[in-house]
């Protein structure tokens, strides 16, 4: 079994227009920055993968990223906890420009969510949001005696995710806080693509120290040195 | 002549509260103040929603490691026994009872411990966050904020106005001018500033405030 990818291009085959996409990372830790502009400069250049979801914790920041993919064009709806950021140009102007949809999910729920996808459970009960206007139309229930909202899994076609040391067998560790969303997603899209800093031969990965086991990644794309948003954002990257 | 409490103020005396021990998670901004005000021998552990337990303080500019961030995406450091985990982990810790404060800001607090603090209304991008998460496991929730809105309004109501963030969920408000416990749907005063009469405190106040035992009174230091 090998899971290595050739090259970018060879690990995004198969995306298409209309697809959902998880794409992992918080703010810039963890953000697969290399996958993201490969999709964009296809879309570029062929005119797809248009009319993309979106699901990540936000919702672009600066013009890097998930925001390249907005002014690009090709987001048609975006799943995320948080629409802000430092600089949230491209995607506020867009949502108010009624050019992009916005399903609001808190951050628990959106995670949960992501994990029940990737385990198989179809809905799940959680306090967060109950009350609120993000609870509105959703099943409630008691349980000993207190009030819980029901929330669906989510899943996706495609996860792009940024892990640090993989191996040909699709094992997976992450580096410090850009571990986040990235495990859930590997679990829940039907096809998972890792940009991973080093590939390494199997074994090399202590088991023990594992994070996401190679039956939830599918294709492996390994990207030295990769760009990290946050650090291109404040190198005034445009 | 009443001078209210600057936020640093606010946040030093949430922070005389922490309880030895704790497990506690700051909400962005205001709250994370409260950090720096952590009294000497007292034993606190951070949380972060984005998957990390027991960072410290940032580090030196230019030393930034920017996979190492907080949930307002502050660059951070790690103590010694830190660890990091994936966002289902981090919220099964939110919201399993396994905190034992959050501190949030707030737009307003209803009496009956409800709380607004992430939309003010149509025409803006809505964006929630933690927020609705980390009112609802933690076993205490706390709130920093101005006992008044910058209008001059209160923020403390009978009811909440602005969408809510989570129902019946916040325990104790540390304001500009008091410290103000929830118990049975009523707002208790447990501290107010000493220059201010009860009727002052009335006067700023949408609901109802009742007393407790005896009013102590608010004294920070100069900070």
């Amino acid at each position: 079994m090998n899971k290595i990818c050739p090259t970018i291009e060879d690990a995004l085959a198969g995306i298409e227009d209309g697809m959902s996409v998880m794409i992992g990372g918080f703010g810039g830790a963890g953000a697969p920055i290399e996958l993201i502009h490969a999709l964009v400069d296809r879309y570029k250049a062929t005119g797809s993968p248009g009319r993309l979801t979106v699901i990540n914790n936000n919702a672009g920041n600066g013009a890097v990223g998930i925001a390249a993919m907005i002014y690009a064009g090709m987001v048609a709806k975006m799943v995320c906890s948080f629409p802000r950021s430092s600089d949230p140009k491209a995607f506020t102007d867009a949502y108010l420009a009624g050019k992009i949809a916005l399903e609001l999910v808190p951050q628990g729920t959106l995670a949960e969510r992501i994990r029940a996808g990737g385990a198989g459970i179809p809905a799940f009960y959680t306090p967060s949001s109950f009350g609120t206007q993000v609870a509105e139309g959703k099943p409630v229930a008691e349980f000993d005696g207190r009030s819980y909202v029901q929330e669906r899994w989510l899943k996706a076609d495609v996860a792009l995710i940024k892990a640090e040391l993989a191996d040909a067998k699709g094992n997976l560790t992450f580096r410090k806080a850009a571990r986040n969303f990235s495990p859930l997603m590997a679990m829940a899209a039907a096809t998972t693509i890792v940009q991973a800093s080093r590939v390494v031969e199997p074994g090399t990965i202590d088991p023990e120290h594992v994070v996401t086991p190679g039956i939830f990644v599918d294709r492996i794309v390994e990207v030295p040195n990769p760009a990290q948003e946050e650090a291109l954002l404040r190198e005034g990257a445009k | 002549m009443v001078v209210k409490l600057t936020n640093a103020q606010i946040a030093w005396r949430a922070a005389q509260d922490l309880p030895d021990g704790a497990y506690v998670n700051l909400g962005i901004g205001f709250p994370e103040m409260i950090a720096t005000f952590k009294p000497e021998g007292r034993e606190v552990t951070y949380h972060t929603e984005n998957g990390i337990l027991d960072f410290g303080e940032a580090p030196p500019a230019g030393e930034e490691d920017w996979d190492l961030i907080n949930a307002g995406k502050k660059a951070v450091t790690l103590n010694p026994g830190a660890s990091f985990f994936h966002h289902a982990d981090s919220f099964a810790m939110v919201r399993g009872g396994h905190l034992d404060v959050a501190v949030l800001g707030a737009y307003e607090v209803a009496q009956t411990g409800d709380l607004a603090n992430w939309s003010t209304g149509p025409g803006s991008v809505p964006a929630v966050g933690g927020a609705m998460d980390l009112v609802h496991g933690a076993r205490q929730v706390w709130v920093v904020t101005d006992h008044v809105t910058k209008k001059g309004e209160p923020k403390l109501l009978e009811a909440c106005r602005l969408p809510l963030t989570g129902v019946g969920c916040v325990t104790t408000v540390y304001t500009s001018l008091a410290v103000i416990d929830i118990v049975d749907r009523r707002f208790v005063v447990r501290e107010k500033l000493p220059s201010m009469s009860l009727e002052d405190l009335q006067a700023v106040t949408g609901a109802l405030l009742a007393v407790g035992a005896a009013v102590g009174d608010l004294i920070v230091p100069e900070l």
